[in-house]
């Protein structure tokens, strides 16, 4: 697993997290860039436009990780999120990769 | 025929700049004279009241269009400046395009590259988002990277530092440079660099934020009004417009005349300070420009700005016809979906009534009435006939019978409000959308509006002089939404937590805990009275039938229930006790209710309340909204009938205790002082053991609270035992409908320690809270404990920190409604168009995704089961009977209440005291 972010040892007694990655934490829920081919099989299956669909950051931490992980993210891909959810098991939803 | 209907529809707004040539152009006529009438009160040609500008004089035409007071909109005229002054509206994009921009080239200081780089991303995102205000944040980098370099790229010229010194004064270095001088840099920058700022140089071009010719608004947009002493009196921006007339030619005159540099430098500033402040008065770093009486002048930007202003107060908030306000007062006898109108008002709100070949002789018939026909009871008549062709012709009693012969078809006839009409009832503040809803409509007599007192909860009213307003409806459409969508039955569940906001409040839940309580009994006399309101019931079987005949209360109640209805459940009266005896139970408590049948338990908050009520909320769920109204208003009929049967009151006297139990208290009282004293010594001494993570202080104060807390609990359980089920206050308390037995307690016992911020009070004068004691003293007394019952009178001491407790009350519902209120209206503006498309999505009008399904789960939280699609228990309940009562009750569910959360979960946890006392307070603030 490649690490991203670095957090600097503070004390020795206690059990420090060095490195971490952010799509592991339990509270972030689970990021995939998707296949060109998926694209527009969504955005047909809403009837929407690219610039319709919600947004995130280049510079988000996940999309940080997710670039470092599994090859480069650029603007205008879009990011498949799945998170747990307590009524309905699983929600999907997708963002569009914007510059920032 | 009137055209209705959309015929066209706007796809783009776009805004843009007028240039000088743009505003002459459109200018009715030159102004040049400060002069607005002459002597004999006539317009001066050329001056700012000239007849060209538009009319605002009744039989006076316009000299430029010929039309006449409402048709002509007005004019624009202009004033030719003599020398050129900044915008101080545009002063931001004037100093960007300053710095970003060569000051001897004109070009923009980037390179050829750089700038298509940012033209490139800038067209990128706005592919991507679509979105104008992410483009904009490009373009305000790209100026900043421009201003960042010292040398133009193009012809190597070294830039100099600009600064603004507000509000309009462009420095270079610290040199002044003038208006004069700020235009002609502007007027360098070529077309191709503004595209890169984010400029369109075909609609707006820079050097137009410096003003050559300024527009002068027509005037019906600042009319002069008559005063009765004969005097004119004109509108502010007229003033304004004055003074920059006035400077403009004094300006003009001493530069064509040669005059010093000096005094002509003077003019000009004045000149920009009069324009500036007729634009904006509020301009920071420039003193307002007043009115003779010392009043600031309303300018141009403040009629625009803020709560007052066109936006807020014309626009979003339009006044309608059709309305009508008045006091309310409740009505048990009215359906929850009725409003009780007064006459007066039916008669004002009018319904248009398209007439027809099939209407038509009824149209007539209504008509001939006139405005306000007599006769036994209310009789509907007509206020308004619209002819055909728009005319509007007024009903009076004189013409009634002649309008009525020519009614024909496409007529339109306003008739008066008849009972079954539908409109919307509305209270202020409309927090919610239950804050306005459709009601049908029952004529009156008397003045009030009269509703049926389960529709309070949502309205949050109350009758201590509450008004309420009406909306009439005028179209079939809304009317037919309404109907459908706004009815008071409609709303009976919450969308906010899925449970009833309409239900019994106060004396309604002790009528029906009256009713239905264990061993309640009613003769033939008594049980036919109280039938008699519910129309459509018959007598049933008496339950006893010797020695006399007798009808339970549980056996009258259930005559309302369906039929097929289960349900079980704890009352609001359940004591919580340890092992639960079921339907054996002595409070009456455990209600079970089968095939509609009410077999033990007692009807009180927990069934029937507002917010509260099971019985509400199942057969909301199951039944519909038609068959819980008619269950609704047949339940008010029925617990009014047996409130008033028994009759109830409550006084003072329900708070008396025996003398014994006086002395009980008493002597608890001296109790607690006694040991809060020892606490004290202990301290004092040093012996006090310190508790873990607490200062000896604080570890003091945690004790002395604790003994006082318990002392105010032995008073209230003291009391306790003298007050029972036969006292009003209790059966209140008791049952939900008013106060709780912590107020009892407080009113018959003791009121127990004050509190603020949840620490004894402390503050006052030196060291001590009162003159009355000592300095450093931290007995009961001296930190504002009160060991006497609001019945038993404060000690002056005790009133004065009664109040100081009492006060944090206030202040934190002061604090919490104005910022609550900031924050909906923040809300209600980022979240006003949004709204469930019929595929599952949340979209706003742009048609930008929100959420791709509902709440991600497509739960309506409004037919949710407490967050849940479906009521697995519910349905094995249903399904099993009671063999699944066995199984709901190894999982008792912890319904307690709906949505109704008694602490505030934000606040930092305070003490048992100051929350029950805060609780108390509010209540007794409420009735205010």
């Amino acid at each position: 697993m490649l690490l991203v972010s670095t957090v600097p040892r503070l004390w020795g007694d206690f059990e420090m997290v060095e490195e971490s990655n952010v799509l592991e934490h339990e509270l972030v829920p689970e990021h995939y860039v998707m296949p060109e081919k998926e694209v527009g099989k969504v955005l047909k299956q809403y009837g929407l436009t690219k610039d319709q669909l919600p947004k995130i950051r280049l510079s988000d931490p996940c999309i940080l990780t997710l670039d470092a992980i599994s090859g480069p993210v650029e603007e205008g891909m879009i990011i498949r999120i799945v998170r747990r959810s307590a009524t309905s098991g699983m929600a999907v939803c997708y963002r569009l990769v914007i510059r920032g | 025929m009137m055209i209705t209907g959309v015929t066209k529809r706007i796809s783009a707004i776009k805004f843009a700049m007028l240039s000088p040539e743009e505003i002459r152009k459109m200018s009715a006529t030159k102004i040049i004279t400060a002069d607005t009438y002459d002597d004999d009160g006539f317009p001066i040609d050329m001056g700012l009241m000239d007849p060209h500008l538009g009319v605002i004089e009744p039989g006076l035409r316009c000299k430029t269009c010929g039309k006449k007071v409402d048709e002509c909109s007005g004019h624009f005229g202009h004033i030719d400046l003599a020398m050129p002054v900044i915008h101080v509206g545009y002063v931001k994009e004037i100093k960007k395009l300053l710095q970003s921009t060569c000051r001897s080239c004109g070009h923009l200081l980037l390179t050829k590259e750089q700038a298509d780089e940012y033209v490139k991303q800038r067209d990128r995102i706005e592919e991507l988002t679509g979105n104008t205000i992410e483009s904009s944040y490009i373009s305000a980098e790209s100026a900043k990277d421009a201003s960042s370099r010292t040398t133009c790229p193009h012809c190597s010229a070294v830039q100099l530092k600009i600064t603004l010194d507000k509000p309009t004064t462009f420095r270079e270095e610290g040199h002044k440079l003038t208006p004069k001088e700020v235009r002609e840099r502007l007027e360098r920058v070529p077309d191709g660099d503004l595209v890169v700022l984010g400029i369109d140089p075909g609609v707006c071009r820079p050097e137009w934020m410096v003003l050559t010719a300024l527009p002068v608004p027509p005037v019906t947009v600042r009319p002069s009004i008559t005063l009765d002493s004969g005097d004119r009196s004109e509108d502010d921006v007229t003033h304004k417009l004055v003074d920059v007339l006035r400077i403009n030619q004094r300006l003009r005159e001493n530069r064509d005349a040669g005059a010093p540099q000096l005094i002509v430098e003077d003019l000009w500033e004045l000149l920009q300070y009069h324009i500036t402040t007729y634009f904006d008065n509020q301009t920071s770093g420039i003193p307002p420009a007043r009115h003779r009486s010392g009043r600031p002048l309303k300018t141009l930007v403040q009629r625009l700005k803020g709560k007052e202003g066109r936006f807020r107060s014309n626009l979003s908030g339009k006044r309608v016809n059709f309305s009508a306000r008045t006091v309310i007062s409740p009505d048990p006898m009215l359906s929850i979906n009725e409003v009780g109108v007064p006459v007066t008002a039916a008669r004002e709100l009018t319904v248009p009534l398209r007439v027809t070949e099939r209407n038509q002789v009824f149209a007539k018939e209504m008509c001939a009435r006139g405005p306000s026909p007599e006769g036994p009871g209310y009789i509907p008549g007509v206020n308004y006939v619209i002819r055909s062709d728009g005319r509007r012709i007024k009903i009076t009693d004189k013409n009634a019978e002649t309008v009525a012969e020519g009614v024909e078809t496409g007529y339109i006839v306003e008739r008066h409000l008849v009972d079954g009409d539908i409109i919307l009832f509305n209270r202020q503040p409309s927090l919610h959308r239950m804050s306005i809803m459709a009601h049908e409509v029952r004529v009156m007599p008397h003045k009030t509006f009269r509703f049926n007192l389960c529709v309070c909860p949502p309205y949050n009213a109350d009758f201590d002089g509450d008004e309420m307003n009406l909306h009439g409806l005028q179209s079939e459409e809304a009317r037919a939404e309404a109907k459908v969508l706004m009815r008071v039955q409609e709303h009976i569940l919450s969308p906010r937590f899925g449970g009833p906001v309409i239900g019994a409040i106060h004396d309604h839940i002790t009528g029906s805990f009256m009713l239905t309580y264990k061993g309640s009994a009613f003769t033939r006399e008594e049980t036919v009275r109280m039938l008699e309101k519910v129309v459509d019931l018959d007598l049933p079987e008496p339950a006893v039938k010797k020695p006399v005949e007798m009808w339970s209360g549980k056996q009258l109640f259930s005559m309302i229930l369906p039929k097929d209805l289960h349900m079980t459940f704890k009352a609001s009266i359940c004591q919580n006790c340890e092992s639960c005896k079921r339907e054996a139970c002595e409070n009456d408590a455990f209600v079970v209710i089968r095939s509609g049948i009410l077999l033990s338990g007692t009807i009180d908050e927990k069934a029937l309340g507002a917010f509260k009520g099971r019985v509400l909320d199942k057969m909301a769920r199951d039944y519909g909204p038609d068959k819980v109204r008619a269950f609704i208003d047949r339940a008010t009929k029925l617990a009014v009938g047996a409130i008033t049967m028994r009759g109830f009151t409550t006084g003072i006297d329900d708070e008396d205790i025996p003398s014994q139990a006086k002395r009980e208290i008493d002597d608890a009282m001296v109790q607690a002082k006694l040991k809060v004293e020892e606490h004290i010594g202990a301290y004092r001494r040093g012996e006090l053991e310190q508790m873990p993570g607490r200062s000896l202080e604080e570890t003091l104060e945690v004790e002395i609270m604790k003994v006082l807390g318990k002392a105010r609990d032995t008073a209230g359980q003291i009391a306790g035992r003298h007050l029972g089920l036969e006292n009003s206050a209790v059966i209140m308390a008791k049952c939900g409908a008013r106060g709780s037995m912590l107020n009892l307690s407080q009113m018959a016992g003791a009121i127990g320690q004050q509190a603020v911020r949840g620490e004894r009070l402390s503050r006052g004068y030196w060291n001590r809270t009162l003159p009355h004691f000592e300095q450093g003293a931290l007995g009961s007394e001296a930190r504002g404990f009160i060991k006497n019952s609001y019945k038993s009178g404060l000690s002056p001491t005790e009133y004065f920190f009664h109040s100081m407790g009492g006060r944090e009350g206030l202040v934190d519902t002061a604090v919490r409604t104005s910022r609550s209120g900031y924050m909906q209206r923040r809300l209600i503006n980022a979240l006003e168009d949004v709204k469930v498309m019929q595929d599952g999505t949340v979209r706003n009008t742009a048609g930008t995704i929100i959420q791709f399904i509902y709440g991600e789960d497509n739960i309506d939280p409004m037919r949710a089961v407490q967050g849940d699609s479906v009521d697995v228990d519910d349905v094995i309940l249903t399904v099993l009977g009671d063999e699944g009562e066995l199984i709901a009750k190894v999982r008792e569910k912890g319904v307690v209440s709906y949505g109704i959360q008694d602490k505030d979960m934000l606040e930092p946890s305070s003490t048992a005291e100051s929350d029950e006392d805060a609780d108390f307070d509010a209540g007794g603030g409420e009735e205010g």
